[in-house]
């Protein structure tokens, strides 16, 4: 029992995934059937994509709350700039320049000037949806100019039989599992979320180390916006709203513990599978989508008291 | 090796230290005891770098020093503090090597933590300390000793030459605090010079060479332990014996 309770959350998070999928291909027809299966995995990739970023944020001791609005931010910007003509390179440089910025905001303000970040990335979340409303007159942005095309094999394409956002998770995880592992910088974000005086006593740069998480979070969400434009192949400035939830959610859910120190790339990746799943089954269960908040909520306190229990036994 | 030379130590209108002598050579546990508020800290946080005196002078092998933390470290003046400044998180390893990580390069360029070698190098000083700790357990599951030891060793790391021990036996269990005596016993041997604070007398009387005594900033006592008694040091604590 006590080998079980130390197994890493991201094994029990997979295990369940595959126990829900089992049954759920028993009781649903559709649930098994290749496109919905395809849906699932490109859903799931945007989120997971973000909640790599959110981990290595929680791993701090920090929280994101803004990467919803970034990404909302990040698509209007995106969408406007190649409705303007540009080519899709620049467009994408543009929209990840502004996802660039909030998330410099974001790390000095926490990582300098030692606010905390629940309040910061909340005035954030705020401040980026404004901006998005501001820059897109709260019109919808659908015409994306002679790149258009590019756009949407971009977010919307296949390869292989997956879809491209779900590679471009697969290659992200791979890189970040990597880089907790091999990287200093990874070994100073474990050690300022774990002890951020004996982090800085040993010489850690405790306030870069801050700065670089939450560019690395803001940068993830552009980069999912505007996969997630090319898919949906128009962009609102409602692009994201609520997204965060999902996000923590799937760090929360994967292993990231929100008093920092702990966190890992798979679990990012099994924990949205998980919360992607559940709303996918709930969904072909006939179940009324306004219930989707609050299991996605339940889950996030069910982890949390699940870490719990895990932690009393060592 | 240290030697500092009728120091004094004022804030504001507060004499911390006055007028105190003080030497360390190399292999040599210096017992500094007192009461809460004699000095004590504010003598080792001196000699850490953390302060500079308002008065007197340091000297480090014959020499005047200015000491900063840095250039303390640079003499090979490594502080341990009471509260062990360890990353429970992260494994025993992780923590010697925390801010002084060892990499290799892959494929001659990428740069990545060479976890091997830190667990190598660790275990090294685990064995030399005479320690059970081992270099993958995290830190949140070892014993008080264990946790010592790990600090110790990431202070052994850059090979000091005097080491700063700010209570290392407080809130420990009894055979932990046997552990710790041992791990400065086996420092001793080593030729590293101690200054070790304590409140614990039988602990400074297990490994002390000399007990130095402070009572409200003043040295009270210097000598050898073999002609000293816990009797003795209690009563210049305390201000019942004026000095010896």
């Amino acid at each position: 029992m006590k080998s079980l309770r130390r197994a890493p959350q991201s094994l029990w998070v997979t295990l369940t995934v595959a126990a829900l999928a089992g049954v759920m291909s028993l009781v649903s027809e559709p649930f098994a059937s290749s496109d919905n299966i395809f849906n699932v995995s490109r859903n799931f990739a945007f989120i997971g994509l973000i909640a790599l970023g959110q981990t290595a944020v929680i791993a701090t001791g920090g929280i994101d709350l803004s990467v919803g609005s970034v990404m909302g931010l990040a698509g209007i910007v995106t969408g406007l700039v190649l409705g303007s003509g540009q080519p899709l390179v620049l467009a994408a440089a543009a929209g990840l320049a502004c996802a660039l910025l909030c998330g410099v905001v974001n790390g000095a303000l926490v990582g300098y000037l030692r606010l905390s970040p629940f309040v910061v990335t909340l005035g954030m979340l705020s401040i980026a949806r404004s901006l998005a409303l501001v820059i897109s007159n709260n019109r919808m942005v659908h015409d994306f100019g002679p790149d258009e095309d590019l756009l949407l094999g971009l977010g919307g394409g296949r390869f292989l039989g997956l879809a491209n956002p779900v590679w471009l998770l697969l290659v992200a995880a791979l890189g970040a599992a990597a880089w907790f592992r091999y990287s200093r910088l990874a070994r100073h974000v474990l050690a300022v979320g774990g002890n951020e005086v004996s982090a800085r006593l040993a010489g850690v740069p405790v306030a870069r180390v801050r700065l670089t998480v939450y560019v690395l979070s803001s940068l993830l969400a552009g980069a999912s916006a505007i996969l997630m434009i090319g898919w949906l192949g128009a962009v609102t400035n409602a692009l994201g709203q609520g997204y965060e939830l999902r996000v923590i959610a799937s760090a929360v859910i994967g292993g990231a513990n929100l008093m920092g120190g702990e966190g890992g790339a798979f679990g990012a990746v099994a924990g949205a599978a998980l919360i992607e799943l559940i709303r996918n089954s709930l969904l072909l269960l006939g179940v009324d989508p306004y219930w989707q908040g609050a299991f996605v909520g339940g889950s996030i306190v069910v982890a949390m008291l699940v870490e719990r229990v895990r932690r009393t036994g060592r | 090796m240290l030697e500092l030379k009728s120091v004094g130590m004022r804030f504001g209108a507060v004499e911390a230290l006055l007028d105190v002598d003080l030497e360390v050579g190399a292999g040599e546990v210096a017992g500094l005891m007192g009461d809460n508020g004699a000095g004590k800290s504010t003598l080792l946080k001196i000699v850490a770098g953390n302060f500079a005196p308002t008065s007197g002078r340091v000297l480090w092998g014959g020499a005047d020093v200015d000491l900063s933390p840095l250039s303390a470290r640079e003499l090979g003046i490594e502080a341990v503090y009471q509260d062990l400044a360890l990353c429970d998180n992260l494994s025993a390893a992780a923590n010697v090597f925390l801010g002084r990580e060892l990499s290799r390069r892959l494929f001659g360029i990428l740069p990545v933590l060479d976890h091997a070698a830190m667990r190598r190098r660790s275990t090294e000083l685990f064995e030399e300390l005479g320690s059970d700790t081992r270099a993958d357990d995290l830190v949140r599951r070892m014993s008080g000793g264990q946790r010592q030891a790990v600090a110790i060793a990431r202070a052994r790391l850059s090979s000091p030459r005097l080491m700063l021990l700010d209570e290392p036996t407080a809130a420990i269990s009894v055979r932990q605090i046997a552990e710790v005596l041992e791990l400065i016993r086996g420092l001793k041997e080593q030729g590293v010079g101690i200054l070790l604070v304590s409140h614990r007398m039988s602990d400074v009387f297990a490994v002390a060479d000399r007990i130095v005594v402070l009572r409200r900033g003043r040295k009270v006592a210097d000598k050898p332990t073999a002609e000293s008694s816990p009797e003795e040091v209690t009563a210049l604590i305390t201000g019942a014996i004026e000095a010896a």
